[in-house]
């Protein structure tokens, strides 16, 4: 061969059989290492979509579609040098001419990579035809049974393993009543003990689903309530419209088998640690390939040897397979299911802990070597944040602490954690792409700061997504080893939390800004962060005027005019309507005041009325007509107390059980005025039928017959949140302690603009401890909060009324200080009977007066 | 960058008139006010405690929501310089030459402005 045509031919052609989750894989890793200056890549399937994601098929009846299912983009298959032919499945291999036989011809190659995966095993069951023989494996599959269950009311899933428990969480999500029908006395018998086992079923059997354990189907016959009746022995049988197989898998082997490689004693290609079959030319990865006489049905295994074999297709230095750890963590209809390593105690001289809570049907097993010093399995149910530390304990050979036990005992701290800084280098922290902590930490040597981008540098966490939480805390530690800290500072002038802040300022009774920042910040000024937020501690604390000349500069402009700047610099006035009861008088009052100044006038969500398109100048003159009519401002432009909402109640509704809008005016009047890290919103219902919906406040009242129940931490608005019972059947006097402890225990200790919700949701220990320190009063504080809240209501004053007063004061509501004129830039226009700000595109239609002297 | 030079302060020697605005007493400490300067609208924010210079006059106007509204703004310092805070988007302007922290592309003009004698005198040109 001269070297010309050596050149012509530069190509050799490599094959691969299957587009499965490994061949797809495999094609990955190939491109990358730059397969593609050396080899003609053809890729074989017999399915008619490019390769998806298998591990999460169920979520194809959950909302997700084939093409987001997909695990790359169409175009990697549109790189030159790659052909994928789909639906094509290849008939035949010719291993004396290199050839693989399809219906579109024959293809030489010099490289054949059998990525054909498996099948699923159908037991040989008399009647078992149509819509009782479906399996679950593909999306045609999936397809054939969403079609079956049109009709159906029942579904019977047969195997109770890890895929039948998925299957049965599909046909629960097309809204079956579904059945889970397994030949072993427990379920998922591979990767669960007994004990594991029972728990399992018992959470499964608590969210609807029926488990039937040791039966073997004998026979499908026609049904009497239901399409099928499945025949067990001792005459037992159940009723169902579908069936779905889903009792094990096959090695997909009928390639091999024909072109006669060496296959397993349990199917399956042979394949030495190279993935290499009896054909030095031919490679088998995944469910199709038998290693040591074993099959591995997950993914993580599948990928290792599709990274062998590219690897050592291009020459590149490449890890031996040698087995893989079938460990695996899942959620399986919606229960967390962890198996890590010899689950059962196989191993001579283990010994084992375990931990059962009947209550929650949960449990966990851990199982050490006969020295105790090592982790060699576990099986968890209910609760998977114990696995990832167990898992590294065993990955990593760490030596177990003095009480093994306590790494699955609960504890009141949640789940003890194993440090990430505790991890070696070579720990794996995701086994789907076998990204290790120290690939991680020369990522972010590298410069990565960024969790998404040290995923998709890393390709830690693109598989099963497993490993997230751990990869997230070991991105935060190294992160803090390196310097990066994230910083809690409120601003550059404070190097301090809010709450930090707010304890200096109880604690030392620190009553202006200047005296805070002279104390413990930096510089003379503050800014626009620091500013509005000890200006609502202070006024928490001690609830001074906020017109007082050394508050003045530190609120935002709605605080400072008392009123809610709109987009064209206007004002909206809201006066208090509290509890949304109103006088004819009243209401006439408002619409005098809102005719006179043309206003535009809207009910608010709260039961007030908001006041639109109030000048500056006109605010004060405004405030002094509503104050005169009985009027009090509505602090609408504060982080404070908003609204009470209330229904009628027992005075006039019939199905009242107490009198709501008194209580809702006994609650407003007590907290108008109260600032606090972010608005709060009330509601009284006066019967159970929750008229004022109460469960979407920060503080939610419903009267019951005996009295009042305490709801907390609700919300609307973008991520609505419904309150939680907090306290039931209180009388008036305990519920408004209960309210003012809560209201000051959250003051004191969220964040700066953290509504109740988030704050609840962010505090460790959650609803109980709450409840533990407002109700027992568990830190001792119940009294102190309860004063600091009677500070607050004996010093309310309305700060519209108390401005009014002082002409100083007034001095700053006017549009110009040298001038009596508007503002010229503000146009209305009519709209719907009232005035609104004119758009900009209508800015040219103002009619232009000229000028003609 | 032409149009932001045309906007910057007059140097002083080309000023032709200090004019008159409102008095001292019409500022608000550590706040701004407003006056109409013949068709302009300039805010004045008054910071006696700072050091140095604690007067500034700058545009009334805010370009992103196209309201009169930045003498309602919060003054603060970020990394050393002095700025407003919009009431409305909240993007920062420096005190000191109207530029934008936020947007390079909008910058507010700014007025040389004094106290004379009780009362405050605004540069022009």
């Amino acid at each position: 061969m001269n070297s010309n045509v050596a050149a012509l031919n530069k190509h050799q052609t490599l094959i691969v059989i299957g587009n499965g989750m490994v061949g797809h894989h495999c094609v990955e890793q190939l491109i990358e290492r730059g397969a593609l200056e050396r080899y003609r890549l053809h890729v074989f399937s017999e399915e008619p979509m490019r390769a998806y994601d298998r591990v999460h098929l169920s979520e194809y009846f959950s909302g997700r579609d084939a093409e987001s299912l997909a695990l790359s983009d169409a175009s990697l298959y549109q790189t030159p040098g790659v052909t994928l032919h789909l639906g094509v499945p290849v008939l035949e291999i010719d291993r004396e001419r290199r050839q693989v036989i399809t219906s579109q011809g024959c293809f030489t190659y010099d490289k054949l990579v059998l990525a054909t995966g498996s099948y699923p095993f159908v037991p040989p069951i008399e009647g078992a035809e149509g819509d009782s023989r479906l399996v679950y494996r593909t999306l045609e599959d999936l397809d054939a049974i969403r079609a079956a269950a049109a009709n159906a009311k029942r579904g019977v899933v047969v195997g109770g393993g890890l895929l039948g428990l998925e299957a049965a969480n599909a046909l629960k999500s097309l809204g079956l009543e579904a059945h889970v029908v397994e030949f072993a006395p427990r379920l998922m018998p591979v990767q669960l003990d007994d004990l594991g086992g029972l728990a399992l079923k018992a959470q499964i059997e608590r969210l609807g689903v029926g488990v039937h354990l040791s039966r073997a189907t004998q026979s499908i016959s026609a049904g009497e309530q239901y399409r099928y009746r499945m025949n067990f022995a001792n005459d037992e049988f159940l009723e169902t419209d579908l069936i779905v197989f889903s009792a094990g898998i096959r090695a997909q082997d009928a390639l091999a088998r024909q072109c006669a490689l060496e296959i397993g004693p349990r199917g399956g290609v042979v394949i030495d640690d190279t993935c290499l079959s009896c054909d030095p030319n031919i490679y088998a990865i995944g469910e199709c390939a038998s290693w040591n006489g074993s099959l591995f049905g997950l993914v993580a295994p599948g990928y290792q040897m599709a990274r062998s074999v590219a690897a050592r297709l291009c020459d590149d230095a490449a890890e031996p397979f040698q087995g893989a750890d079938m460990s695996t963590k899942l959620k399986l209809l919606g229960v967390d299911v962890g198996s890590i390593g010899d689950a059962h105690a196989n191993t001579p001289g283990a010994r084992s802990y375990q931990f059962i809570d009947e209550t929650t049907a949960s449990y966990r097993r851990l199982v050490v070597d006969a020295s105790g010093k090592h982790v060699l399995g576990a099986v968890l149910i209910g609760d998977n944040s114990y696995y990832d530390t167990l898992l590294q304990y065993m990955q990593n050979a760490i030596a177990l602490p003095s009480e093994p036990a306590a790494l699955i005992l609960p504890s009141s701290e949640g789940a003890p954690t194993l440090g990430p800084g505790a991890l070696p280098e070579a720990a794996t922290i995701c086994s789907c792409h076998n990204v290790t902590k120290g690939a991680i930490c020369s990522a972010i040597d590298g410069g990565c700061t960024d969790l998404g981008l040290l995923k998709s540098q890393t390709k830690a966490c693109t598989g099963c997504g497993g490993c997230a939480g751990l990869l997230k805390q070991v991105f935060e530690h190294e992160l803090i080893a390196r310097g990066v800290s994230v910083d809690k500072s409120l601003c550059e002038h404070f190097a301090y939390t809010r709450q930090e802040l707010y304890a200096l300022v109880r604690v030392e009774g620190v009553i202006t800004f200047e005296e805070l920042l002279a104390k413990h910040g930096r510089g003379h000024t503050g800014c626009d962060v620091c500013k509005p937020a000890v200006g609502s501690i202070l006024a928490s604390c001690w609830n001074q005027p906020i017109m007082d000349p050394s508050l003045v500069p530190l609120q935002d402009t709605n605080d400072t005019f008392m009123a809610n700047m709109q987009k064209n610099g206007t004002y909206s006035v809201v006066p208090r309507i509290p509890g949304g009861e109103i006088t004819a008088d009243k209401l006439i009052a408002i619409g005098v005041v809102a005719k006179k100044y043309d206003l535009y006038t809207k009910i608010t969500g709260g039961q007030r009325i908001d006041l639109f398109g109030a000048q500056l100048h006109e605010l004060p003159d405004i405030w002094a007509e509503l104050i005169e009519a009985g009027f009090e401002t509505g602090h609408a432009y504060g982080k404070s107390t908003r609204t009470v909402k209330s229904c009628v109640g027992s005075t006039w509704c019939r199905y009242g059980v107490q009198d709501s809008v008194q209580m809702a005016l006994t609650i407003e009047d007590r907290y108008k005025g109260l600032r606090s890290p972010h608005k709060l919103k009330f509601a009284v219902s006066g019967c159970t039928r929750e008229c004022a919906e109460a469960q979407s406040k920060d503080v939610g009242v419903i009267a019951t017959e005996k009295g009042w129940n305490l709801y907390i931490a609700g919300n609307g608005g973008m991520r609505p949140r419904h309150a939680e019972l907090f306290a039931t059947d209180l009388d008036d006097a305990t519920l408004i302690r209960y309210i003012d402890r809560f209201l000051m225990f959250y003051i004191r200790t969220a964040d700066k603009l953290q509504r109740t919700s988030v704050w609840r949701e962010s505090l460790e220990g959650g609803l109980d401890y709450l409840k533990d320190v407002i109700i027992h009063d568990s830190l001792g504080l119940g009294a102190e909060l309860e004063s600091q809240m009677q500070l607050v209501v004996n010093r309310y004053e309305c700060e519209w009324a108390n401005a009014l007063k002082d002409p100083e004061k007034l001095k700053r509501f006017r549009t110009f200080v040298n001038d009596k004129r508007p503002d010229p830039d503000i146009h209305f226009v009519q709209e719907r009977g009232q005035r609104r700000p004119i758009m900009a595109a209508e800015l040219n239609l103002i009619p232009v007066t000229e000028e003609s002297v | 960058m032409n149009q932001s030079n045309t906007q910057r302060a007059a140097p002083l020697e080309n000023i032709d008139v200090w004019q008159s605005v409102c008095s001292q007493q019409d500022l608000v400490n550590d706040s701004g006010v407003v006056v109409w300067l013949d068709g302009a609208q300039v805010a004045l924010f008054y910071l006696p405690g700072a050091e140095g210079k604690n007067l500034y006059a700058i545009d009334n106007h805010d370009p992103q929501s196209g309201a009169n509204v930045i003498g309602r703004g919060l003054i603060g310092s970020i990394k050393g310089d002095l700025v407003v805070a919009s009431p409305i988007y909240k993007q920062h302007f420096r005190l000191e030459d109207g530029s934008c922290l936020e947007y390079p592309q909008q910058r507010l003009r700014v007025w040389p402005v004094r106290l004379n004698e009780g009362q405050v005198e605004v540069g022009v040109t």
